[in-house]
C-alpha cells in the first residue's frame, strides 16, 4: 500500500506569448488559458501509476476558488482524492507554501490517511522558484530526492531515476519521502470520457490556510524584449538541396 | 564575503559556474571590493585551483570526505553551509543548474531564508534586488532578498564568464562538515551511462520529418519517407493528414498528438498551425521547406527553404545520397 | 513585413470562408485589381474558420438560409471538399418528435430529402448509440461535413489564377478612411494597414468575430458578437478508427441535449450549445502570438462541458468510453452571434464599404456569391433582404442590444422555437406614446423594429362571448401559443363597427428638394406624378424585377414625398430610396431623405363606423365625396393637427391618421372616447398584420413579396406600366410578356380534424401537396409552401397563401396541405390579388 500525495500549482498557461496583469504581479491566463506545469502532469501521472492498484492518490493544491480546475483534471487522469487550500496564491512565497502543505499532511496523517509518498513539480511554471519541495521535505523531516523523471514504490521504497551530470542516476529511499518529478520520464494521459465524469463525482476537502503568509519577495514582474524571427533561408527551390544537406552535416544528424 | 558553489567537471570549473564567479565578481566590486570564495566537493586539482586563481577566487573550500563520494544534495548543503561559516559569507550563490538550484535550495531552507532562482542581473545592494527568470524564460521577475545571507542561483549565459583582471590567491582550504545520517539518505546509488533510445519512435527520435496536406495525397509520401530513411528519422504528421486517412494517427505531431523534442524537426508543406506548433516547439532546430515564405512554421524556423516540398525533398534526397556515394 | 499595394479596386479584409469565397466570385465576375488581406497568416490566419466542425444540415426553417446552403453545398461538391455522411436529428421527447414533423414541412417546402426514423433506423446506420436514449430521428441523407479551410485555399488560388487578386496575408487593418461627398453621405476611400496604405472606393469587412472593431474604424456598426462554442474531442476511438477517411458514419444532433456527435476520423467530437452563453468583446480577443491554440480558440472552460458530456456519455457509451479513447483538445471556440441569428450582409451606410460578416460554415460559398453579385449588379439571386446590413434600427446598433439577445437566443441553438416566439431581453427601446393606455387595456405585446406593439387586448376579452365560436379558437397548444381567440374577436368587431389600431412602429420618411419626384419616380413602379394629395401605393423592384418593397407613398407637395413603410423593413427602404435620391438636378439645389420615424405617429381608424366617428370629432368634410379613396390631407381632429390618408390594409372604409408624436395619445383617447358608444375597440397588430389583409389577398413583403418574386407571380400587375423610368422596369416589361413561372394563390383549408381528432391550424411554413400528398412543383422547380396562413374570421375559415404552380392556379382547385405529417384538403379561393371577401372592395368606400 502506498498513499500518495502529488501538489499541483494552477498557472496561466505559457505555451504562448505571455501577458501580464495590470498590476504586472502576475501573468495573465485570460487568452491562453490555466494549465499546470508538465513537471506536475508527469507528477500526477506516476501518482496515478504508482497507486493503480486502487490506493490514494491524494491531489492537492493551494489556490484560488478557479483552481478546481486543476485538481478536477488530476482526478480525472488518476487522483482518488481532493484537497483544496483555497487563497489567493500570489500571496504565498516558497516557503509559506511549503508550510501549507505540510500541515495538510501533518493533519491527514493525524486522520489516519498517511501520505507516505509527497511528490511535487521540480519548479513551477509560473514562479520557478525550485525549493517548494525541498522546504517541504524540511519541514516533515523527510528525505527528498528532486528532480528525477521515474519513480516506482516496492515494500516501502522508492526507487527513483533521473539524469544527472554523470549518467543516469538512481535514488534508493525508505518512505515517507518527498520526490520532485522533472518531465520526460513518464508521458501524462489525457482525461476519458468515463475518468472526467467520475472526477466531477469526487468531494473535494476545502481549507483555508493555516497561517498569514510571509509573501513572495516579488518587486514586480516584467516582460523581456521579444526575439525576432532568426531564420536563415537556405534558398529557394531545389537548388537549396546543398545548402540543406550542409546543414545537415553540421547539426550532425546524417545517418553514417 | 560571497561563496559561490563550484561544480566541476575533467575540465575543471564548468561554464555555467565560471559565469557564476563573474557574477560574483561584480556584485563584490559593487560592494566596494568584497572578495569571493569558491567552494569545491571533491579534489581540487592544481589546474582548477589555478583556474579559479584567474576568476578572482580568494579562497577555495575544498570538500572531501565519505559523505561526498556520491551525491546528495543535503549532504553538499551542510557542506556549503559549513564553507559559509568559514567564510563568514553574506552571499551564497550556484550555477542555475539543476543541481546548484538543488543545493541553494536545501541551504535556504537550512538557513531559514528566501532563495532566488536563475538570476540574470542585481539592481540595488540596499535593498538588495535581483532580476531572475520565470515562466522558463519568458519573463522576468524583480525580486528582494533582504535576508542574510542572501541565497540565490544564477541563469545559464546571464553573463559571459570572464577571468578577473588580477589573479587571486584561490588559497586552498579544507572543508569538513559534520554530515549527519538523514543528509545521506537520498543519495545517488548508482549511476549508468545513460542508454541510447533506439526504438525510433516519434517522441525519441533525433530527426523528425514532418508532413502536412502539402503533401498532396496517400502516395505523395515517397519522398518524405525516402529523407525519413536516409537521415534515420521518424515520419511526423499534421492532424488533417491523419484525418483525410493518408497516414496513421500514431504519426501525429501536435496539440492532440506526440509531442515531439527531436535535434532536428524538417516540416515539410506544414504552414504552422498553432496546435501543430504545440508539438513541435521543443525541437532543438527547425529547417522548414515551406511555399509560403510568410508562414509561421518558417519564421519560427531556424533555417528555410522556400519551395514545393515536391521538388525539393528529392532534391536533397539525391544530394545527401550523392555525398554518402 | 509585407507590404500592400497601395490602389486597389477592391479591397477584401479577411481570409476566411468568406473572404476567400467572396474574391473567387468577384474575379468570376469580371472583378479586377482585388487585394486581399488578413492579420493572420495562410492558409488558415486563425479565425472562425480554422476551427469549424465543418458540417452541413442543409433543413432550416429560413428559406434564405437554406438556399444559401443548398447554394454552399453545390460549390464545395464542385471544389470537390464535400463528402457526403447523412445526418440525424434525435428526438428524446414527444415535443421534440413535433419539432422533426414541423422540420419535415421545411424539408418538403425546401424540396430536401429528408425521412422521420425510428431508432432502429438509426442504429443501424450508427451502431455504437444506445436507441434507448430517443425516440426519434430526422434522417437527412444529404448532410456532409466539407474541408472549409481547403476549400477557402482553392477559390483564393482560382482567383489568383485570373490576375485578378493580390494576396497579403500577416498585415493589420489600422484604419478605415472615409469621405463626405456632397450630399453628406460618407464614403470609403482608404484601408490603412500595418503594411502599407490602400486607396479604394470598394472595401468588404469579411473578418468574421473581428468585425464591429473594423467596421468601429469608419464608425459603422456590424452588430454581432463573437461568442463561445465548446467543442471536444475524443479519441481515438477503434470503432472509427477501423474506418477509412475523415467521416464513414453520420452525424448526429442530439437536439434535446443541445450537442451534436461528428466523427472526425478516429475522433468523434463532440460539440455542444447547452452551455451559458459566454460571450467576448472584439477586442478582447487574443492577438495569434497571445493565443495557445488560434485566438479564436479560447481555453476551454470544462465546467460548463461536464453536464453534456454526461449525456453524451449516455448516448455513446461504447464509443466515448472506449479503451485509449482520450479527450485530447477542446477548445471554446469563437463564433459570430447577431441579435435575429441572420448573417450581416451588403453595404453598409458608408458608400462602398461593404460587409459579409457572422457567416457560418454552411452558408460560406452561397455567401460569397450572392455578395459578389450585389456588389456587381445591385441584387443577388438569392435573396438575402433577411440578412441585410441596412436592416437594423439604431437600437439594434448597440452591442448592449447583441449581447442580450444572443445571450437569450443562445441556448436555442437547438431549441424549438415558435414561430410567434418573441424575445424576453432588451424590450421595451420604443415605446409610443399610447403605451401606457395600452398596458392598462391589457394589451399583450409584440416587438417590431424595437417598438412595442399591442398583438391583442386583453380589455377586448369579453367579445369572445358575444361572437362564440365564430372567433374560431384553436385547440391545440402550439397553434394557440402566442396568439388569441381575441385576435379574432377584435377582427369581428371591427368588421361590425371599427377599430383604433395603434401604427406608430411604421418607418416615416419625407424626400424633399428639386429632385424629390424624379427620386420616387425612379424607384417606384406606380406612377408618382400625380396631384398633391394623392397617396399612392407601390411595389419597388430591383434590377431584376424582383420585390424590394411595397409601400405607400404621399404627395404633400410639388416637391415633396412621404414615404410610409413597414418598421420591420422600413431601415432598409431608407436605404434604398437615399441610394436612388437624385441629389441636385441640374444645380437647383439638394434633395435630402429626412427620417421623421420618431416625430411622427399613425393611427389608423378603420370599420363601417370610421367615418361616423371621424366626423364627428372634425369639422372638416370626410365624406366621400369631401375626402375620397387614396386622397390625403390635413384635417384638425379635436384641435390636433392631423395629416389624414384614406387608405386601409384591412379592407375597410378608414384612415390612417399622422399625428404629432407629442399629441398621439390625446388623439388615441379622443378616438377611444368617440368610437365607444358605436362599438369602436382598440385593435391589435394581430389583425392588421394577419386576419384583416388575409381576407382581402393583401400582399406582405418578406411573406409573399421578396427579391426571388415578380408582380407577375404575385398577381399584382396593373393594365399600364408607366412610362417614366424606374429601377426594374426593364425586367418587368420583360416578366408582363412571359407566362408566370409561379402564381400567387389564396386557399381555405377544408377540414381541420387531424387523426387524433383535434383540430389544427397551420401557422405558415407548410408545403402545399395534391390531395393524394403528391409533390407540386413550379416553373422555378420550387415547391409550394404556405408564406402566410391566419384566420379569417369573416369568412369562417383558416386561409393560407402560397405560390402555385400555374397549372394548378384554378379557382375550386383540390390540393392538401402537410401539417405536423398529416395532410389537410384545401380549396384555391384566388388566382390573383382579388379578396377571398368583398372582392369588389365595397367596404372601403
Amino acid at each position: 500500500m502506498t498513499n500518495v500525495l502529488v501538489c499541483v500549482k494552477r498557472v496561466p498557461d505559457s505555451s504562448s506569448e505571455v501577458v501580464l496583469t495590470d498590476d504586472g504581479q502576475s501573468v495573465d491566463g485570460r487568452y491562453a488559458g490555466f494549465t499546470m506545469s508538465a513537471h506536475e502532469e508527469c507528477a500526477v501521472e506516476i501518482a496515478a501509476q504508482v497507486t493503480s492498484g486502487g490506493d490514494e492518490a491524494t491531489v492537492l493544491t493551494l489556490g484560488d476558488a478557479d483552481a478546481v480546475e486543476q485538481l478536477r483534471a488530476s482526478l480525472a487522469v488518476g487522483c482518488t482524492a481532493a484537497t483544496h487550500v483555497v487563497a489567493d496564491p500570489q500571496r504565498f512565497g516558497p516557503a509559506d507554501v511549503a508550510r501549507e502543505i505540510a500541515v495538510v499532511v501533518r493533519d491527514h496523517e493525524a486522520q489516519g490517511r498517511s501520505h507516505d509518498l509527497v511528490l511535487l513539480g521540480n519548479d513551477a511554471a509560473d514562479s520557478g522558484d525550485f525549493q517548494v519541495g525541498i522546504r517541504l521535505a524540511y519541514e516533515l523531516g523527510r528525505p527528498v530526492v528532486n528532480g528525477v523523471n521515474t519513480v516506482t514504490v516496492a515494500d516501502g521504497v522508492v526507487t527513483a531515476t533521473g539524469s544527472g551530470p554523470d549518467g543516469h542516476e538512481t535514488y534508493r529511499v525508505p518512505l515517507p519521502a518527498v520526490v520532485t518529478i522533472l518531465e520526460g520520464g513518464v508521458q501524462p494521459r489525457y482525461p476519458t470520457v468515463p475518468g472526467r465524469m467520475k472526477a466531477k463525482k469526487v468531494p473535494i476537502e476545502e481549507r483555508t490556510p493555516a497561517a498569514e503568509p510571509t509573501g513572495p519577495k516579488r518587486v514586480r514582474l516584467l516582460l523581456p524584449p521579444p526575439a525576432p524571427s532568426n531564420v536563415e533561408i537556405l534558398g529557394t527551390g531545389p537548388e537549396a538541396a546543398p545548402a540543406v544537406v550542409d546543414v545537415l552535416e553540421k547539426l550532425g544528424v546524417l545517418a553514417r | 564575503m560571497i561563496l559561490v558553489l563550484v561544480e566541476t567537471d575533467a575540465s575543471g570549473a564548468i561554464e555555467v559556474s565560471r559565469e557564476a564567479l563573474t557574477f560574483a565578481r561584480s556584485l563584490g566590486d559593487a560592494g566596494g571590493g568584497i572578495p569571493v570564495d569558491a567552494v569545491v566537493v571533491g579534489d581540487v586539482a592544481d589546474a582548477l585551483r589555478d583556474q579559479l586563481a584567474t576568476y578572482g577566487v580568494r579562497t577555495v573550500h575544498r570538500v572531501t570526505g565519505d559523505a561526498f563520494t556520491s551525491y546528495a544534495g543535503a549532504a553538499w548543503a551542510a557542506a556549503v553551509q559549513e564553507a559559509r561559516r568559514q567564510a563568514g559569507s553574506v552571499v551564497v550563490m550556484a550555477a542555475g543548474t539543476p543541481r546548484g538550484n538543488e543545493v541553494i535550495a536545501h541551504v535556504a531552507a537550512r538557513e531559514g531564508v528566501a532563495m532566488a532562482a536563475n538570476v540574470l542581473s542585481f539592481g540595488g545592494l540596499a535593498p538588495f534586488v535581483v532580476t531572475r527568470q520565470v515562466v522558463g524564460g519568458a519573463a522576468l521577475e524583480e525580486m528582494r532578498l533582504d535576508e542574510r545571507p542572501a541565497v540565490f542561483t544564477v541563469a545559464g549565459h546571464a553573463v559571459e564568464a570572464q577571468p578577473a583582471p588580477a589573479r587571486a590567491d584561490a588559497a586552498l582550504v579544507d572543508c569538513a562538515p559534520a554530515v549527519s545520517e538523514s543528509d545521506l539518505v537520498a543519495r545517488v546509488v548508482s549511476t549508468e551511462e545513460p542508454e541510447p533510445d533506439l526504438s525510433g519512435s516519434l517522441r525519441s527520435a533525433r530527426v523528425v520529418i514532418g508532413a502536412g496536406r502539402g503533401a498532396g495525397s496517400a502516395d505523395g509520401f515517397k519522398d518524405l519517407l525516402e529523407l525519413t530513411d536516409l537521415l534515420g528519422g521518424s515520419l511526423g504528421v499534421s492532424r488533417v493528414v491523419t484525418s483525410l486517412g493518408w497516414r496513421p494517427h500514431h504519426e501525429q505531431v501536435g496539440q492532440t498528438g506526440s509531442r515531439i523534442s527531436p535535434d532536428l524537426y524538417i516540416p515539410c508543406g506544414i504552414s504552422g498551425a498553432i496546435q501543430h506548433w504545440a508539438g513541435c516547439s521543443s525541437a532543438k532546430s527547425i529547417l522548414a521547406i515551406n511555399t509560403d515564405a510568410e508562414a509561421p512554421m518558417v519564421t519560427k524556423a531556424t533555417y528555410a527553404v522556400i519551395g514545393d516540398l515536391h521538388e525539393v525533398v528529392p532534391a536533397i534526397n539525391e544530394e545527401i545520397r550523392r555525398r554518402q556515394g | 513585413m509585407a507590404t500592400v499595394p497601395s490602389t486597389a479596386r477592391a479591397v477584401v479584409i479577411g481570409a476566411g470562408i468568406v473572404g476567400n469565397s467572396l474574391v473567387h466570385h468577384l474575379a468570376r465576375l469580371g472583378w479586377r485589381d482585388i487585394v486581399q488581406i488578413d492579420k493572420g497568416p495562410l492558409p488558415n490566419p486563425g479565425g472562425s474558420t480554422g476551427h469549424a466542425s465543418n458540417f452541413i444540415f442543409p433543413v432550416d426553417h429560413s428559406r434564405e438560409i437554406t438556399d444559401l446552403t443548398l447554394d454552399s453545398v453545390r460549390q464545395y461538391q464542385e471544389m470537390g471538399v464535400f463528402t457526403q455522411s447523412g445526418g440525424f436529428e434525435l428526438a428524446r421527447t414527444p415535443e421534440r418528435m413535433e419539432e422533426l414533423r414541423r422540420r419535415m414541412s421545411s424539408a418538403k417546402a425546401w424540396g430536401i430529402e429528408a425521412h422521420l426514423v425510428d431508432p432502429d433506423f438509426v442504429k443501424e446506420k450508427v451502431p455504437f448509440i444506445e436507441t434507448d436514449q430517443f425516440i426519434g430521428a430526422f434522417w437527412t441523407p444529404s448532410v456532409g461535413v466539407v474541408d472549409s479551410l481547403r476549400a477557402g485555399t482553392i477559390m483564393r488560388e482560382n482567383a489568383l489564377a485570373t490576375g485578378a487578386l493580390t494576396v497579403v496575408p500577416n498585415v493589420e487593418v489600422t484604419g478605415l478612411d472615409t469621405e463626405e461627398d456632397a450630399a453628406g453621405r460618407r464614403r470609403i476611400t482608404r484601408v490603412r494597414t500595418t503594411g502599407g496604405d490602400i486607396e479604394a472606393e470598394t472595401v468588404v469587412i469579411a473578418c468574421g468575430v473581428w468585425s464591429p472593431k473594423i467596421g468601429d474604424m469608419a464608425g459603422i456598426s456590424i452588430p454581432l458578437t463573437p461568442a463561445v462554442h465548446q467543442m471536444i474531442s475524443v479519441g481515438p476511438c477503434p470503432q472509427l478508427a477501423e474506418q477509412e477517411g475523415e467521416i464513414s458514419f453520420p452525424i448526429v444532433r442530439d437536439m434535446d441535449t443541445f450537442c451534436y456527435e461528428r466523427q472526425h476520423g478516429a475522433d468523434m467530437e463532440v460539440g455542444s450549445y447547452a452551455h451559458r452563453a459566454i460571450l467576448h468583446e472584439p477586442e478582447d480577443i487574443p492577438s495569434i502570438e497571445q493565443a495557445k491554440l488560434s485566438p479564436t480558440e479560447m481555453p476551454f472552460t470544462s465546467d460548463d462541458f461536464d453536464p453534456q458530456l454526461e449525456q453524451a456519455y449516455e448516448l455513446m457509451p461504447e464509443l466515448l468510453g472506449a479503451e485509449g479513447a482520450e479527450m485530447r483538445y477542446a477548445i471554446n471556440g469563437l463564433l459570430s452571434l447577431t441579435c435575429d441569428g441572420n448573417p450581416i450582409l451588403g453595404e453598409s451606410e458608408v458608400r462602398g464599404l461593404w460587409t459579409a460578416a457572422a457567416v457560418w460554415i454552411k452558408e460560406g460559398p452561397g455567401v460569397g456569391r450572392a455578395v459578389a453579385e450585389w456588389m456587381t449588379n445591385g441584387h443577388p439571386e438569392i435573396d438575402v433582404n433577411a440578412s441585410d446590413i441596412s436592416r437594423f434600427h439604431q437600437h439594434q446598433k448597440r452591442r448592449e442590444h447583441t449581447r442580450l439577445r444572443t445571450t437569450e437566443a443562445f441556448i436555442k441553438t437547438y431549441g424549438i422555437i415558435h414561430p410567434s416566439e418573441q424575445y424576453e431581453s432588451d424590450r421595451g427601446q420604443r415605446l409610443s406614446p399610447m403605451h401606457e393606455s395600452q398596458k392598462k387595456l391589457g394589451a399583450f405585446f409584440y416587438e417590431t423594429a424595437g417598438w412595442e406593439r399591442p398583438h391583442w387586448y386583453e380589455s377586448n376579452a369579453h367579445l369572445l362571448d358575444v361572437y362564440g365560436d365564430a372567433v374560431m379558437p384553436r385547440e391545440h397548444e402550439w397553434d394557440s401559443r402566442w396568439w388569441s381567440p381575441i385576435i379574432n374577436a377584435e377582427h369581428l368587431r371591427m368588421r361590425e363597427a371599427a377599430g383604433v389600431i395603434d401604427l406608430s412602429a411604421f418607418c416615416i420618411f419625407d424626400i424633399e428638394g428639386p429632385g424629390a419626384l424624379e427620386s420616387v419616380q425612379r424607384t417606384c413602379v406606380a406612377q408618382c406624378d400625380v396631384a398633391v394629395g394623392k397617396v399612392i401605393y407601390t411595389p419597388v423592384l430591383d434590377a431584376a424585377g424582383g420585390f424590394r418593397s411595397d409601400l405607400t407613398v404621399m404627395r404633400l407637395g410639388d416637391d415633396v414625398f412621404r414615404v410610409v413603410t413597414g418598421g420591420a423593413h422600413g431601415m432598409a427602404d431608407r436605404k434604398w430610396f437615399e441610394d436612388q435620391l437624385v441629389s441636385d438636378p441640374d444645380g437647383a439645389g439638394a434633395t435630402t431623405l429626412t427620417d421623421r420615424t420618431d416625430a411622427v405617429s399613425t393611427i389608423g381608424l378603420w370599420g363601417p363606423r370610421a367615418r361616423d366617428i371621424l366626423a364627428s370629432l372634425t369639422g372638416d368634410d370626410v365624406s366621400d365625396e369631401g375626402f375620397g379613396f387614396l386622397t390625403c390631407r390635413e384635417i384638425q381632429v379635436k384641435g390636433v393637427p392631423v395629416l389624414a390618408s384614406r387608405i386601409s390594409y384591412v379592407g375597410e372604409l378608414g384612415w390612417e391618421l399622422y399625428v404629432p408624436m407629442d399629441q398621439a395619445a390625446e388623439l388615441w383617447e379622443t378616438l377611444l372616447e368617440a368610437g365607444g358608444p358605436v362599438g369602436a375597440v382598440p385593435v391589435g397588430i394581430g389583425v392588421y398584420g394577419t386576419t384583416g389583409r388575409i381576407e382581402k389577398g393583401y400582399r406582405a413583403y418578406g411573406y409573399e413579396l421578396d427579391g426571388e418574386r415578380s408582380i407577375v407571380e404575385a398577381g399584382m400587375q396593373r393594365p399600364k406600366v408607366k412610362v417614366a423610368d424606374f429601377v426594374g422596369r426593364e425586367a418587368y416589361l420583360r416578366q408582363r410578356d412571359e407566362a408566370p413561372a409561379a402564381v400567387l394563390c389564396t386557399m381555405t383549408v377544408d377540414d381541420h380534424t387531424s387523426a387524433s381528432g383535434v383540430k389544427r391550424y397551420m401557422l405558415g411554413g407548410e408545403p402545399i401537396l395534391t390531395r393524394d400528398g403528391e409533390t407540386l412543383t413550379d416553373g422555378h422547380g420550387h415547391h409550394p409552401y404556405v408564406t402566410s396562413a391566419g384566420s379569417a374570421p369573416s369568412l369562417g375559415k383558416h386561409v393560407l397563401m402560397a405560390y402555385l404552380p400555374p397549372d394548378q392556379a384554378t379557382v375550386g382547385n383540390r390540393l392538401a396541405v402537410s401539417y405536423m405529417e398529416e395532410l389537410y384538403p384545401v380549396t384555391v379561393g384566388s388566382v390573383d390579388a382579388t379578396g377571398l371577401l368583398d372582392p369588389t372592395n365595397e367596404r372601403i368606400r
